[in-house]
């Protein structure tokens, strides 16, 4: 009996690490798959692939900044304000005539300047938890891009200062049609996803980040600045969330006030459909940029079958509940008490 | 052997305060090299926190230390660390979501550069961990196992490992054994025995007298945070030294 047991374990422990890696890969290829039996003729067709990428690319970036703080345990509730304040700076910027390169440099500053103040409440003011700290940001950055804007929608960018989220790349060198084109967001979102995977896996400060999710007081004993690795992942984010602005004022030629709203939650429900733990120190770079498939795919399906947005509500929050009890469970067979 | 010599670590009239709470009121204390010192005393008796103030965890409030004969201020772990004194914290100090040899080299990794860029060098990482692991005779399954999927007494052992990774000269251990099966006590008590071969200073801090006793050379008491009996351990006894801890002589 007991030799059943170890040897199940052992197979079970064996599958564990792959299971763990590649999971959550497995579930987006079966989405797929369904929503390609369900909409044959559109589902996989080039220009419904090229709009979800175009759909996810601006969250995608918000969700793999917040990956990062959730990663060390942490919480940012303010990168759906950080992106508004950083497009409304974008737009007065480039309202004001400044030239192109120097416009889209703006939103990257300010997003990143927005992350740093975060960064400074969290650690120099010491707030007991990120959460309080990101939740009177999100007010905070969000009446802030309001004030500087009047709160009125800026419209009109030139094609430099949208080329990120509105360029196509021309395929027909290619062979292919003219309406085969390769967003430049797409190539922006697999740039930025793989230069963050080498950072998190490949540098120090990587798996500092993960240390000090993993045990912060293991980190701080081992000779980690943790408040220093924070103020850099909380930066990053807002960074991110910058990078995010640019992307939108691509898409939409304007800078709104509603910009991003909400976003936040839909980032953190990407982080944690892809594995991310709340605990901190679990979670990989192509995990969330699954869970950030998964989110676009289901609303884009829905959308295709015209299912209610209603509805599209309801399947989201159930696929975040499943996602966590999964992750519950995987905490309590995989770790030794 | 350690009334020869001068002493490694020495510190001298240690007082912490947090807030109004007196947590040690000049607290003396000194190990030499190849010696083992136990430090007992009751919960709430300051040992932990005389620890982090060896550690730089914590700054004394007043007192100052002396390593090699020198007067040293430490402002961080990473000060103590680079004098050559290392910790193993009660609660291990590793983070279980990562490997057994990324805790090792935790803030202290080898990298490699390619062109401006420094990334970690996993190679190095491995080959230094089995030959480090190997050198104290520690058995794991491999180098990349996580953390959290070990023993209570294969995640001492990879805290003690730690601790001696980079040319210890004095390793603080806090309660090595208190989490410990009784066959894993015995492992952890002999890497001590051989750590102290080698030269290093060892500060215990225990409350089992078994641990004191089989491998302290000297035992001092703490009581209420400050200095309450100090002796060799062949000029006490059992009974004694349990005394001491109740705060009686």
């Amino acid at each position: 009996m007991e030799e059943k047991d170890n040897k199940k374990d052992s197979l079970y422990l064996k599958l564990m690490p792959y299971i763990e890696k590649y999971g959550i890969l497995l579930l987006l290829v079966l989405m797929i798959l369904v929503m390609h039996i369900l909409q044959p003729d559109v589902f996989l067709s080039w220009r419904n692939v090229t709009n979800v990428f175009k759909q996810i690319s601006w969250q995608s970036m918000l969700a793999l900044g917040v990956f990062m703080v959730i990663v060390t345990a942490g919480i940012d509730l303010s990168v759906g304000s950080i992106m508004m304040l950083s497009l409304m700076v974008l737009a007065i910027v480039a309202k004001a005539g400044a030239p192109w390169f120097i416009v889209v440099i703006t939103p990257l500053i300010a997003g990143f300047i927005c992350g740093l103040f975060n960064g400074a409440g969290i650690t120099f003011l010491r707030m007991p938890h990120p959460f309080i700290m990101t939740l009177g940001t999100l007010y905070i950055f969000r009446g802030t891009g309001n004030l500087i804007s009047g709160g009125t929608p800026i419209s009109g960018f030139t094609d430099e200062v949208r080329y990120l989220g509105h360029g196509r790349i021309d395929l027909t060198w290619l062979g292919l049609e003219k309406s085969q084109y390769l967003p430049v967001s797409l190539v922006l979102i697999a740039v930025v996803y793989i230069i963050f995977w080498f950072f998190l896996n490949h540098s120090r400060t990587g798996k500092w980040i993960y240390a000090i999710g993993g045990n912060p007081s293991a980190a701080r004993a081992s000779g980690i600045n943790v408040n220093k690795i924070l103020i850099i992942v909380y930066s990053l984010c807002g960074f991110l969330s910058g990078i995010g602005a640019l992307i939108l004022a691509g898409r939409t030629d304007s800078g709104y006030p509603n910009a991003g709203l909400q976003s936040e939650l839909d980032a953190i429900a990407a982080c944690i459909i892809g594995g991310a733990s709340f605990f901190g120190g679990r979670g990989t770079v192509l995990g969330v940029f699954a869970g950030v498939m998964i989110m676009g795919i289901l609303r884009n399906g829905l959308n295709l079958m015209d299912v209610s947005s209603f509805w599209q509500q309801v399947l989201i929050g159930s696929i975040i509940v499943i996602a966590v009890y999964i992750d519950v469970l995987r905490r309590d067979l995989g770790t030794r008490k | 052997m350690s009334t020869l010599n001068n002493p490694l670590l020495e510190a001298k009239g240690i007082t912490k305060y947090f807030g109004t709470i007196t947590a040690l009121e000049n607290v003396d204390l000194k190990v030499h090299a190849g010696e083992c010192l136990g430090v007992v005393g009751d919960n709430g008796a300051g040992k932990s926190t005389l620890m982090k103030v060896l550690s730089g965890l914590y700054k004394p409030s007043s007192g100052s230390l002396y390593f090699q004969g020198k007067k040293e201020i430490l402002e961080s772990p990473k000060d103590s660390q680079n004098l050559g004194l290392e910790m193993v914290y009660q609660d291990l100090a590793l983070a279980g979501n990562l490997p057994i040899g990324e805790n090792i080299f935790l803030g202290r990794e080898p990298t490699k550069n390619v062109g401006f860029l420094k990334f970690l060098d996993f190679n190095k990482i491995k080959e230094l961990t089995n030959a480090h692991l190997g050198k104290l005779k520690i058995n794991v399954k491999s180098a990349d196992q996580k953390v959290e999927e070990l023993s209570g007494g294969q995640r001492q052992a990879v805290a003690i490992a730690r601790s001696t990774a980079f040319n210890a000269k004095v390793v603080i251990m806090d309660e090595p054994t208190a989490a410990l099966a009784i066959k894993e006590v015995g492992k952890v008590l002999d890497l001590i025995n051989s750590l102290k071969k080698t030269g290093v200073g060892v500060i215990v801090i225990s409350h089992r007298m078994d641990d004191i006793f089989s491998v302290c050379d000297r035992v001092m008491a703490l009581f209420q945070g400050t200095n309450f009996a100090e002796s060799e351990l062949s000029n006490t006894s059992r009974d004694e030294v349990i005394g001491w801890i109740m705060g009686k002589k």
